[in-house]
């Protein structure tokens, strides 16, 4: 079984963001992991090797540090990595797709895994992208899956409920939270990953001469913060009577 | 050369999602500006019967896709009815609302017509005659204003609530559709769906959540009544999702789901910034929370420092008496 998992390099969930004097995110001493969706994928391929045997391949598109996310894949069971500078920053949802299907394509693959979104441009599209790219089947944020006889098992989440679906493989299967939880990395697993492959390319190197975005962004603006507003005194019983009133007469919500 | 503004337009059970009819209210305006028809696409069996609530809503034409196939959900069924639809009419713009089914099928669509697709987006607007949607990105942290200059037709997904659905009289004439549904290679093989009188919790108007103050699974009970009585749904925070009392389909936050109700109640909830993120749009925050320096009362307009097991009931029969 040859599994594939599409894993990026995002900020950590704790980071304040700000932007630069250009207007633009500023990554600079942001701590950076992998995005957790990814997190969970990286994880149901170790599971299915460890039940299917195989060989797990971690792909990410991105920048000279994204080798440090792989790494952690690595570390955590991955057996080889291949990390895709794309040559540019102007990478939307569609370019990235790009890169990747073209990247995996020249791959072995029976499965094919990822987060169903980043927890940073929270998109979620580029997976489906791939799938459309390669002509493979896809099936977004599940949370259970099983492997056998060339198909693929899921059960993933709809709308006030869950639905389990069957396709055949190949196929692109996206982590929802709930999927499984992930393994830390073992100092011996740590040590190992220093030695394994590390293929690093770039979008002309794999024959993508003009990577064009469709979506440019325009400008970044950081919330305006909010207020602390009234702290209501008083004892429990008085303070919600007097919520209930603030939320019915000043607020007019109830 | 536009050719109209186009409203995904989903239903369950034939009951048209919320979303929907916002997404078509926001579709009317620009459309107005351009000086544009509002296209709808509904796509299922037995759904023609919905076209005139869509004529309510702003719509010109509706074009209906109906096929035993289509009666639920299946990522390659509608992908490809929609894109041989888009194909044909080629839309200027081509809107969906973001929800578990809209942001799946979106990408697909997208990808199958080869355009843009901007995810997730709570403003939509003309400038300079072009298309710019504005979306939160790193869970509300900040935001990218982006656009699709010249691929068609520019699509995008619009967040449940960021728009009021507003009635607007047009024709609804109904376009039948004869879809061409091609090979489905999901195939469905059971569906499960939780009975709840309560809303869906990105559409809902009012959420109260629990987080790790609510101390067990046992005692969401008292959120869930004090729900009922205000027709909310009921919301955790990680730290309750992560102690398993509540599924994570609860979770608001980072890695969870972004909501922005017009009144969030969070009971027992620090206010890490994973979980800020995912509801600081919320138009009107309360906070109960013992501890006096929790952060979330540095974003709540009203506070209770207080005991949430002491307040919620109480705060449920005074607005119990209130929505009598």
């Amino acid at each position: 079984m040859n599994i594939v998992v599409c894993l990026k390099q995002t900020f950590d969930t704790e980071a304040k963001i700000k932007l630069t004097d250009e207007g633009r995110i500023d990554s600079k001493g942001v701590s950076l992991i992998i995005n957790p969706y990814d997190e969970f994928a990286v994880e149901e391929a170790l599971k299915i090797k460890e039940q299917e045997g195989g060989e797990v391949t971690v792909v990410s598109v991105g920048g000279q540090k994204a080798q440090d996310a792989l790494r952690q894949a690595l570390a955590m069971g991955a057996d080889k990595a291949m990390l895709v500078d794309p040559g540019t920053d102007e990478v939307d949802e569609y370019a990235a797709a790009t890169v990747l299907a073209k990247a995996l394509s020249g791959l072995e693959y029976d499965i094919i895994l990822g987060g169903w979104r980043a927890i940073d441009d929270g998109s979620a599209q580029v997976a489906g992208r791939v799938a459309e790219l390669l002509g493979i089947p896809v099936v977004n944020t599940i949370t259970k899956l099983e492997v056998a006889d060339g198909k693929a098992t899921a059960t993933r989440e709809i709308e006030g409920g869950s639905e389990v679906l069957e396709v055949s493989l190949p196929a692109v299967l996206t982590a929802q939270k709930g999927l499984n939880e992930p393994r830390y990395p073992s100092m011996k697993g740590i040590m190992k990953a220093k030695k394994k492959p590390m293929d690093k390319t770039t979008a002309t190197e794999l024959g993508l001469d003009s990577l064009s975005a469709k979506v440019q962004a325009l400008s970044f603006s950081l919330p305006k913060p909010r207020e602390a507003g009234k702290v209501i005194d008083g004892e429990a019983p008085d303070a919600a009577k007097e919520l209930a009133r603030l939320l019915h007469e000043e607020a007019k919500i109830v | 050369m536009a050719k109209g503004i186009w409203v995904y337009v989903e239903q369950l059970d034939s009951q048209i999602k919320k979303v929907s009819l916002e997404v078509l209210t926001a579709g009317r305006k620009v459309a107005d500006e351009l000086g544009e028809e509002v296209c709808a696409v509904l796509l299922g069996k037995g759904v023609a019967e919905l076209a005139p609530t869509l004529g309510n809503y702003g719509v010109d034409k509706v074009y209906v896709a109906e096929d035993d196939s289509l009666e639920n959900y299946t990522t390659d069924g509608y992908a490809n009815v929609i894109a041989e639809i888009v194909k044909e009419n080629e839309p200027y713009a081509f809107l969906y609302g973001y929800t578990i089914l809209g942001r799946d099928l979106a990408a697909q669509v997208a990808q199958k017509v080869e355009t843009g697709l901007m995810s997730d987006c709570v403003e939509m607007e003309l400038e300079d005659g072009q298309l710019v949607f504005t979306r939160p990105i790193y869970a509300g942290k900040a935001f990218v204003k982006a656009t699709c200059p010249e691929s068609r037709p520019i699509m995008a997904s619009l967040r449940p609530n960021s728009y009021i659905a507003e009635e607007n009289k047009k024709e609804g004439e109904v376009v039948k559709v004869n879809p061409n549904i091609g090979d489905i290679r999901q195939q469905i093989k059971d569906i499960v769906r939780q009975v709840s009188e309560r809303p869906e919790l990105t559409e809902a108007d009012i959420i109260i959540s629990g987080g790790r103050g609510m101390k067990g699974p046992e005692n969401y009970k008292i959120l869930e009544e004090a729900a009922d009585v205000l027709g909310a749904a009921v919301g955790a925070s990680r730290a309750a999702v992560d102690a398993g009392w509540v599924p994570h389909s609860m979770q608001v936050g980072q890695t969870g789901k972004t909501v922005s109700p017009v009144l969030y109640i969070a009971c027992g909830i620090s206010g890490a910034i994973q979980h800020l993120a995912g509801m600081g749009s919320s138009k009107c925050i309360v906070a109960i929370n013992k501890d006096p320096e929790a952060n979330i009362f540095k974003v709540a307009d009203y506070g209770i420092v207080g005991d949430l097991f002491e307040v919620v009931p109480v705060l449920k029969e005074e607005l119990q008496k209130i929505t009598a």
